[in-house]
């Protein structure tokens, strides 16, 4: 056997360590660009897709639905007629429903039992991302939370992790219940969780959300990027005062509500 | 070994039977079959070369439906620099409407069968 002596062996131990912490030290060194901060954590690079809900405004309370069929028109969600099985991209609840925490016996007379519109908040720290065992749901970029429904199992996590009650599961074959098929966007099948994807589809090309431009005249509903500071929507967040839902739960919902 | 000579000859019988259908299929031409899926677009070309499209087309559209759904980036550049649309239904589907005899036929052939349909759609056409 060959001799090392201790002296040797010590030499041959520091060339290693030099030769195994070079590279990465001399990448670290070198770095130009600064680190990026990815939507995931809340602090967006560039872009933050939002809306806001003018709610006095809305029509609902005269039975007005021209954005909740324009979207279950396009996405083609079926309507089973029941709440059970109900899915759930654009609906209205009672304002007491939407803001559980400003509920209290002398509550406004034109708010109490106001239908209010509500959706996919698109939080900034969605609780559904974190349990999706599969990465089947995502916040992109520029922010919305995407449902990518070939990677969907079916475990329903994300809907109990939704405090908002914004997702839905396929119990039954939706297509019987389809009054018509949109052919231009996938229908989903049993077993798959779906919801609102801010129309990603239309963004991509050019268009707003089917529910914004229903409503285009009247301008209930203001979608724009919540990071351009000369935005009609930050303008408009900053003219009123306004509400989330639920935000003691530190979700941080991108659906914003004036009430004024 | 005793009775050597019938047991070699029950082998035999045996062996020839149950190979039979496979020489009756060779005889009759049977076992040359292949499907022939039928091109009913006026289009000469495929997205990518016929050889790539035959061997490759379950890769490529995995490759748009990641780039779809996960990355957001709908333009599809081909190698000879033509670009489409990344999608199933209005891209493929626009060219090879007749997916009975086209992706069906192979697929049958193979034995499986895709669950894209339930949820990809396609309008009835006559
Ligand atoms: C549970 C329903 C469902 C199933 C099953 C399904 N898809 Fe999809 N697929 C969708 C939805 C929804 C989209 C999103 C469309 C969009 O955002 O425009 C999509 C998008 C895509 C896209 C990109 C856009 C487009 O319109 O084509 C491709 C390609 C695709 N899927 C391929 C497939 C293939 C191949 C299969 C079968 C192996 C399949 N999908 C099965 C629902 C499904
Ligand atoms: C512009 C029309 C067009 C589009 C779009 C198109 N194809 Fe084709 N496809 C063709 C034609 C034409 C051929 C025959 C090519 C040839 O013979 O050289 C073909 C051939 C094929 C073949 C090989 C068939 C065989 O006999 O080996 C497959 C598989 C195929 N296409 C699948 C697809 C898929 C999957 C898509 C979508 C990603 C698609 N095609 C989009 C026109 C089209
Ligand atoms: C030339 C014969 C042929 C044609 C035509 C063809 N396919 Fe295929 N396809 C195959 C074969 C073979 C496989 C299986 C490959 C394997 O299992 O490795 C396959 C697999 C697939 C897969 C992956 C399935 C899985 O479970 O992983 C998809 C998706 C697919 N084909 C889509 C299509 C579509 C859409 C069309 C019609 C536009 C089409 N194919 C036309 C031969 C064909």
């Amino acid at each position: 056997m060959m001799k090392v002596s201790r002296r040797g062996f010590l030499k041959a131990t520091g060339l290693v360590v030099i030769g195994l912490v070079a590279k990465p030290l001399f990448d670290t060194l070198s770095r130009l660009e600064l680190p990026q901060l990815s939507a995931r954590l809340g602090t967006l690079t560039g872009k933050r897709l939002a809306m806001v809900i003018n709610l006095k405004a809305c029509l609902a309370k005269d039975g007005c639905s021209d954005c909740i069929e324009a979207c279950h028109r396009i996405h083609n969600v079926p309507d089973f007629g029941n709440p059970k099985d109900e899915i759930k991209w654009l609906r209205t609840v009672p304002y007491e429903d939407a803001f559980p925490e400003l509920k209290h016996e002398f509550i406004a007379k034109g708010l109490k039992g106001l239908p209010t519109l509500v959706l996919c908040n698109h939080c900034a720290n969605p609780p559904c991302v974190q349990v999706c065992p599969t990465g089947a749901t995502w916040k992109r970029e520029d922010g919305i939370v995407m449902q990518d429904y070939h990677r969907c199992i079916g475990c329903r996590y994300c809907i109990a992790a939704c405090p908002y009650g914004s997702r839905s599961f396929n119990w039954r074959d939706p297509v019987p219940f389809i009054k018509e098929i949109n052919f231009g966007f996938p229908i989903r099948t049993r077993g798959v969780v779906e919801k609102c994807n801010f129309c990603e589809e239309r963004l991509a090309k050019g268009l707003p959300p089917a529910c914004v431009e229903a409503c285009w005249e009247k301008k209930v509903l203001i979608f724009g990027n919540l990071e351009d500071p000369n935005s009609n929507i930050r303008e408009i967040l900053h003219l009123h005062y306004s509400l989330q839902r639920k935000p003691y739960l530190g979700t941080n919902p991108q659906v914003y509500y004036i009430i004024t | 070994m005793y009775d050597a000579d019938k047991i070699i000859t029950g082998l035999i019988i045996f062996l020839c039977l149950i190979t039979f259908p496979i020489y009756y299929n060779i005889a009759t031409g049977k076992a040359a079959y292949r499907p022939e899926p039928k091109i009913v677009t006026e289009e000469k070309q495929c997205v990518e070369s016929k050889g790539y499209m035959r061997a490759k087309h379950m890769d490529l559209l995995e490759e748009w439906r990641e780039s779809v759904v996960r990355e957001g980036k709908r333009v599809y550049v081909a190698s000879d620099g033509k670009q489409y649309t990344m999608s199933l239904v209005d891209t493929c589907m626009r060219c090879h409407w007749n997916k009975a005899e086209f992706c069906d036929l192979c697929h049958n052939y193979v034995g499986i069968r895709l669950n894209c349909w339930s949820c990809h759609t396609l309008p009835k056409r006559d």
